[in-house]
């Protein structure tokens, strides 16, 4: 329940006595944005001693009279903007004059209600501008945290982008100081590594711009039907070298074209993600195999290793962003932490899912479901949803 | 007169930083304990007593520096352990070891920032040690 700060500035205690009745004893339920709302009414009996409440304790709606002794309504109005409050004003006029509802609302007001109004039409305003106060602040809530995951997400990308500097340089300092001595191989070595770190930075940045162009929603998508088993056979294509130099075999299972509607840039994303990793924690000699099946609704990838596998507490974090299992058996393998962050996001866009089974030094199996038609129900929902915040701010 | 020498162990999970701080290290004369995060270390420092410890902040996990220097403070109080960080201002994380408030907690006797250079690392240990063999 959330209670709003209401204060009544009006000369006609009538006017403020019935107001406060109205609204002490009403809760108003909004169930679209999920809240309940009560109020509490606070008076005022001239603009000045309003000004002073303000001051004092900004409530969350003013309704204020538009003809009162000494400073108008008006001017009210026009010291609330100035000092830049962060309250929604209902003006209250004598008669139903346009100029005057038409100035008020220049000057700032969110709404006016015309003398004389009955309860319900008083209940009415303060309904719609309890909607917008409870909009804004959940408008605000999610701005911040989504704030709050930027700052997280860009603290780690530094971390990420200094350690390989930070190696190296290191390295290049005791080249140039040659403070290995003589020994011309362990030179040879600091040289492979820091190339090999490089990579490793090269890797993350193009990641990063991929992760981004998705989240950014700014990439084109080029939707056509595609055979998604074709696509998964230049994936393989493209890993085999690698997967050759380890004697790790990779097989494809799919017994027929698999149509989906989709963008063959994301649909290669995913795959190139789900069999290089594959490979890449895999055993020397080991095997990966590549299921594309499809049913009435959905497309599934699944990609099975006989690598290293997982424990469940590293399954647990697996999908957040630059989270890389590490241990023994992972510290020579190259990553970003990017990739299956990406891969989920990327599910996401085709109302899918993706899941993971493992087994410590047996295996993994990844499966990303993608649904044929990812516009339903729950999509037309959130596209309400957006254009309701849209309106709240 | 024969001294033996002194044996310093660095935990990280980042092979080159290990790889480096191994090379400087015997360079001048210390024996070095290898350890590629905090599970390693706490194995290794099972078997055999070290002069000093150089410790990453952020191993297997976010905080496996600190568990670390509290293991290696609760076993022998006397062990000079050096924190090392490649994050400190962008996440917030703001602490040092400079007083001894912040010593009691932060179980560690000085906090170098990464990429630490050579003369600085030298100097931390010179002094760290000094007095004791």
């Amino acid at each position: 329940m959330n209670e709003l700060r209401v204060l009544v500035i009006d000369d006609e205690l009538g006017m403020r006595l019935g107001a406060e009745r109205v609204l002490s004893g009403l809760t108003i339920d909004l169930p679209d944005v999920g809240e309940q709302v009560r109020f509490l009414v606070a008076q005022a009996e001239s603009g000045e001693e309003g000004l002073e409440k303000i001051a004092a304790a900004v409530p969350d709606l003013v309704l204020l009279d538009h003809k009162l002794p000494g400073m108008s309504g008006l001017d009210v109005l026009d010291r609330l903007t100035a000092d830049k409050r962060d309250v929604l004003t209902i003006m209250i006029t004598a008669y139903a004059s346009l100029e005057t509802a038409i100035s008020a609302t220049k000057r700032g007001a969110y709404d006016f209600l015309a003398k004389p109004f009955t309860p319900a039409e008083l209940k009415a305003a303060v309904r719609k501008a309890a909607h917008h106060v409870m909009l804004q602040r959940q408008a605000r809530r999610l701005a911040e945290e989504k704030r709050q995951v930027r700052f997280q997400f860009i603290s780690v990308l530094a971390h990420e982008l200094k350690a390989p500097l930070a190696a190296i340089e290191g390295y290049l300092r005791i080249i140039q100081d040659r403070s290995a001595g003589d020994d011309q191989a362990a030179y040879d070595h600091m040289l492979d590594r820091s190339l090999v770190r490089l990579e490793g930075m090269r890797k993350l940045i193009v990641d990063l711009l991929d992760l981004t162009r998705i989240e950014s929603g700014q990439k084109q998508r080029d939707l056509k039907d595609l055979d998604v088993r074709e696509v998964a056979r230049t994936s393989i294509e493209t890993l085999l070298p690698s997967a050759r130099e380890r004697n790790i075999a990779i097989r494809l299972h799919a017994d027929a074209p698999v149509v989906l509607s989709a963008d063959r840039g994301e649909i290669e994303i995913i795959l190139n993600n789900l069999v290089s990793n594959a490979v890449k924690y895999n055993r020397d000699g080991g095997q990966v195999d590549v299921t594309v099946r499809a049913d009435e609704q959905s497309v599934a990838l699944e990609v099975r290793d006989t690598g290293i596998g997982m424990s469940r507490e590293d399954l647990e974090r697996l999908f957040q962003d630059f989270v890389r299992i590490k241990n023994e058996k992972t510290r020579n393998i190259l990553g970003s932490g990017l990739g299956l962050s990406t891969l989920k996001k990327l599910a996401t866009l085709y109302g899918g899912e993706v899941s993971v089974t493992s087994e410590p030094d047996v295996g993994s199996t990844f499966t990303v479901v993608l649904r044929k038609r990812p516009d339903g129900q729950e999509d037309a929902h959130a596209t309400r949803d957006d254009r309701r915040l849209a309106a709240g701010n | 007169m024969t001294r033996t020498k002194q044996t310093i162990l660095v935990a990280d999970d980042d092979e080159d930083f290990v790889a480096m701080t191994k090379i400087l290290l015997e360079a001048q004369g210390y024996e070095v304990l290898a350890a590629g995060g905090q599970k390693e270390a706490g194995k290794l420092l099972a078997g055999r007593s070290v002069s000093l410890a150089i410790v990453d902040l952020m191993m297997e996990h976010e905080d496996g520096g600190f568990a670390l220097c509290y293991h290696i403070k609760k076993k022998d109080p006397a062990i000079p352990v050096i924190l090392v960080t490649g994050v400190t201002s962008e996440t917030g994380l703001e602490f040092d070891a400079a007083t001894d408030e912040e010593r009691k907690w932060v179980k560690a006797d000085v906090m170098l920032a990464k990429p630490v250079r050579a003369e600085q690392m030298r100097r931390e240990i010179t002094r760290l040690l000094a007095g004791k063999d």
